[in-house]
């Protein structure tokens, strides 16, 4: 049984334009203890997928389809349903910890108040917890800074303080949703050491959500490549790097510098990624895609698996012919 | 914050001398002297008159006999028409008056401000909130020379339930139309601040972030929400103090009230610049002094202001 | 009273100054503006009122100087509005013609709103961008200057001023606009300071253009999205500010009226049966200035795409 099983999960938007779909048929699932990552152009569609399954969305978001955690179905459960399980059984932590913190409460208020609502401790044990567990994501001086607001901390701290206020509850799942985005380069790779230490100390389940496929290899153990809202590719992360076969997959890899390459010769992928699209017909790469043919912008390539075990693209091309 | 606090009252004392020089030279800039409107007097006379006031002392050291009496002692001088009475005698009468009124509509408009305001953002796009917006673009031009006729139309005469002027000593029936003429604007005016700060509030990303740490929906509001939400409003408390004790003179024209904004239009009519100045200068001192109030409940509220 | 929009004002200020100001951003503007049907109309109407104010006086049976002796002192009983008397709004006391009268008021009223309007946009303008593009210490003394301005009551000074200088209309408006400024030169500064940094200005500097020359030929036309809008949120301010000093007495005087001048009178009679003399001025009033808002609204909505 996995932990996590989504089914053809459908995000919707209503605008003043018409309806926006912002996620497409989405179907993944994620093992006890494993680290998916998702990854795709900024607006493919990540952080809605997480959010619809958290009842995040916004309020003109509308989400069909089936999320099952621990075998319950999850989507759409009311608000007090819900709450049982935010923070409790899932976490997640955001891209920008600046905004994502409130400016206006000192550290010690927001944390102490998750264990306060979940676990029903005093303030000062919760305040005590909280500090416990900032020094668990290494803070120094965990017990004087707790009472700072959060704009006195770097970057790198407020994420880690995010982190921090995401495990009170030692949650099964941590949703990562691009936490390294908005940081440094060298505070980049701290986090992500952070989160991979995590996972193993605690054996929490990750979803970690970037667009940057660099971010991904040996920090996950499977990866879901996503597109205009569609799943492009999914594969184990070994494979996705050895040999992706997903053109689009494939545009991504070239834009990653790699250690073998001598020169830096980063590629970009012609082209800009698609708004959330007011009527998705076809496959969203097309446009950009230099294998596309007629069948492309007329028909949605499904997501079918390869010879492979567990590996699966929507592509009309075959694998043989990109070569 | 102590040290934005010193900063703060370091503008706060120019400003009120700057009103004061300010007011005194314009005062000083007026065609003829105070008393040579009146009918022609005796040259002795007037010359007894204008040593008496000290008018026939340099400018400058008018000035500074002026503001040093305002600074230290809160002595507005000798009121220019009426002979016996001095400056502060006439605040002292209508100072109160306003107060009250004016105290009562600051408490409507905050009281009914906000919450309308907060209830239409958080239904927004409900009846509620369709009223809420439309009450405050309506009362955005009911200003209140314009309400206190219309109330009084409605309620004297129409329906005959509340006088339509006169204060006796500020009972209730006397004090329900200045009060509701004078806060309605400011009133809307809070409500759509409020209205769209919450707003903006309820899309921040702390608010999601509050959502998905599994927080009841009321403690999301009243511990993430509403105290932001609150900080464009306390910027427009400093305005809307000016707004009101500045429509507290139509109240005093319309109502009869007998507050300072009585006097004060008397003395425009009378050319009694000493009572307009007294006046002038205390509201502006209130003002400043109001605003610096504000400024420092704004520094409590946002940590980012403090230092 | 003018303050209320100063929140709104502030964000589009920021949102245009990511957008910049490239010429299709006027033409997008306008189809947004048509599509607003609160503005839309709200400007048809107060093109209705403004054309109405310079034609209405031809289809007038009296001019507003002219007295109709039968109404005086009975303006209840026989100058109520009518047809066949001609007194299409009725009269007042003095046998004076309303529907006239409004016609001027409303004149008069149009006229101070946009000249002083004018006045604080012109000052503001000016101020906002002298001090945003010299920046530095005097940026900061200038700016503190009208922090102080700011907390000063500006009515009872302004009332002050006009008993001082004597009660004109030209005192009225330029007192008023000369006093509405501050807030302008708040949002030009905040403005001027974006696009200082921008490359035609660093460009300009580059090539020893002098200050005075980059202020007034490369900044200010720049502004003109942001001033756009708030001029004309100011106009309606400044009508308020006129119609409350008028109100008192110590604004426009007679023979001349305005809104606020005939609201007043209209106001002194309402116990003698007679609330036409209040309601026809007080509805023009009150339908400009709610034009006026929407218009600015409308405005701001469609210079500013991400507001909504
Ligand atoms: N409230 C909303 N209304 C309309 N469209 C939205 C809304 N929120 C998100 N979208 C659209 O959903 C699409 C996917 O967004 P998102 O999942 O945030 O992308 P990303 O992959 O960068 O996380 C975007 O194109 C965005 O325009
Ligand atoms: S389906 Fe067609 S357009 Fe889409 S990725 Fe495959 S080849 Fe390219
Ligand atoms: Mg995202």
């Amino acid at each position: 049984m996995s932990l996590l099983e989504v089914n053809n999960l459908q995000v919707q938007f209503e605008t003043t334009d018409g309806i926006v779909s912002a996620v497409n048929n989405v179907s993944f699932s994620l093992e006890e203890g494993k680290i998916l990552a998702i990854v795709g152009e900024s607006g493919s569609g990540k952080s809605q997928t997480v959010f619809a399954m958290m009842g995040l969305l916004d309020q003109n978001g509308h989400a069909t389809g089936s999320v099952k955690f621990e075998d319950q179905e999850i989507l759409n459960l009311s608000i007090s349903e819900l709450n049982l399980i935010r923070s409790e059984k899932i976490a997640i932590i955001f891209q920008d910890p600046m905004t994502s913190l409130n400016p206006y409460m000192k550290v010690s208020a927001q944390m102490a108040e998750v264990l306060i609502h979940h676990k029903g401790l005093s303030k000062t044990d919760a305040i005590k917890q909280s500090i416990s567990m900032l020094d668990a994501v290494q803070i120094p001086d965990a017990r004087n800074l707790i009472r700072m607001y959060p704009h006195e901390f770097s970057g790198g701290m407020r994420q880690r303080v995010m982190i921090a206020m995401s495990l009170l509850c030692h949650p099964k799942l941590l949703i990562a949703d691009e936490p390294t985005t908005a940081l440094d380069v060298t505070v980049q790779a701290q986090i992500m050491h952070l989160l991979s230490d995590i996972q193993k100390e605690f054996g929490t389940s990750i979803i970690l959500i970037t667009h940057d496929l660099g971010v991904v290899a040996g920090n996950s153990d499977e990866t879901l490549v996503m597109y205009g809202g569609q799943v492009m590719e999914i594969a184990t992360t070994e494979l996705i790097y050895a040999s992706p076969t997903h053109p689009y997959t494939q545009g991504l890899m070239s834009a990653v510098p790699r250690l073998d390459d001598n020169a830096v010769k980063l590629k970009t992928i012609q082209g800009n990624p698609p708004d959330a699209m007011l009527d998705p017909v076809g496959c969203p790469f097309s446009p950009r895609c230099k294998f596309s043919k007629d069948i492309c912008s007329t028909h949605t390539p499904e997501l079918l698996e390869t010879g492979e075990n567990k590996h699966f693209r929507a592509c009309h091309v075959a694998f043989k012919e990109l070569l | 914050m102590f040290n934005y606090i010193i900063k703060r009252i370091g503008i706060a004392i120019p400003t009120l001398l700057i009103l004061i020089v300010v007011t005194f030279y314009l005062m000083h800039a007026a065609p003829g002297g105070p008393f040579t409107s009146e009918r022609p007097l005796p040259a002795q006379v007037l010359a007894n008159i204008e040593a008496k006031y000290g008018l026939d002392q340099p400018v400058w050291r008018q000035m500074i006999n002026y503001s040093w009496g305002v600074v230290t002692e809160f002595d507005f001088g000798p009121s220019y028409k009426y002979h016996d009475r001095t400056v502060n005698e006439i605040i002292a009468q209508g100072f109160p008056i306003t107060l009250k009124y004016g105290f009562w509509s600051f408490i409507v408009a905050i009281g009914v401000g906000i919450p309308l305001g907060a209830i239409a953002a958080i239904r927004k796009n409900t009846w509620i909130d369709y009223f809420a917006v439309g009450v405050s673009i309506g009362a955005q031009v009911l200003p209140n020379f314009v309400m206190a006729p219309l109330l009084i139309i409605v309620f004297t005469l129409w329906l005959g339930w509340l006088p339509g002027g006169g204060w006796h000593g500020g009972d209730w029936e006397y004090l329900v139309m200045p009060v509701i003429a004078l806060s309605t604007s400011y009133m809307a005016s809070i409500a759509r601040i409020t209205r769209s700060s919450m707003l903006e509030v309820l899309n921040a990303n702390y608010i999601r972030t509050a959502r998905a740490k599994g927080l009841p929906t009321k403690t999301i509001f009243f511990r993430h929400v509403f105290k932001p939400s609150l900080l464009p409003v306390i910027s427009y408390l400093g305005p809307a103090f000016v707004g009101l004790i500045t429509g507290s003179v139509v109240i005093d024209m319309i109502f009869s009230t007998g507050g300072m904004g009585y006097f004060f239009v008397n003395a425009a009519f009378n050319r009694d610049y000493a009572v307009m100045m007294g006046i002038t200068i205390l509201v502006g001192s209130l003002t400043i002094l109001f605003s610096l109030i504000a400024d420092l409940l704004y520094a409590w509220v946002d940590p980012k202001i403090r230092y | 009273m003018i303050v209320a929009n100063k929140n709104k004002i502030k964000d589009m200020a920021e949102n245009l100054s990511d957008s910049g100001p490239g010429r299709s951003l006027w033409k997008d503007a306008r189809m947004r503006f048509m599509q607003n049907k609160a503005a839309t109309l709200s400007l048809f109407v107060l093109l209705v009122i403004v054309a109405f104010s310079f034609i209405g006086s031809h289809f007038a049976v009296w001019s507003y100087e002219r007295i109709d002796w039968n109404a005086v002192g009975s303006a209840a009983k026989v100058g109520m509005p009518s047809i066949e008397t001609g007194h299409y709004f009725g009269t007042d006391d003095l046998g004076r013609d309303i529907y006239s009268r409004v016609i001027q008021g409303t004149q008069i009223s149009l006229m101070v709103g946009i000249l002083g309007a004018t006045v604080a946009v012109v000052v503001g303008t000016l101020y906002g961008a002298t001090s945003g593009y010299l920046g530095g210490r005097t940026d900061q003394i200038m700016m503190r200057i009208v922090d102080i301005l700011m907390s000063i009551p500006y009515m009872f000074v302004l009332i002050l001023l006009l008993v001082v200088f004597g009660r004109s209309i030209i005192m009225l408006f330029v007192g008023i606009g000369l006093l509405s400024w501050l807030d302008m030169s708040r949002i030009v500064r905040g403005q001027t300071l974006n696009l200082k940094n921008k490359e035609f200005i660093e460009a300009a500097q580059a090539i020893g253009v002098s200050d005075y020359k980059i202020i007034m030929r490369h900044i200010v036309p720049n502004l003109l999205g942001i001033v756009a809008v708030y001029a004309t949120l100011l106009v309606p301010g400044i009508i308020l500010a006129e119609s409350f000093i008028s109100f008192l007495g110590l604004g426009v005087q007679e023979p001349l009226t305005s809104w606020g001048a005939l609201i007043k009178e209209g106001s002194n009679t309402i116990m003698y049966d007679t609330e036409w003399q209040l309601l026809f001025p007080l509805a023009f009033f009150v339908v400009s200035l709610f034009c006026f808002y929407f218009i600015g609204d409308g405005l701001r909505d469609a210079l500013d795409p991400k507001g909504r």
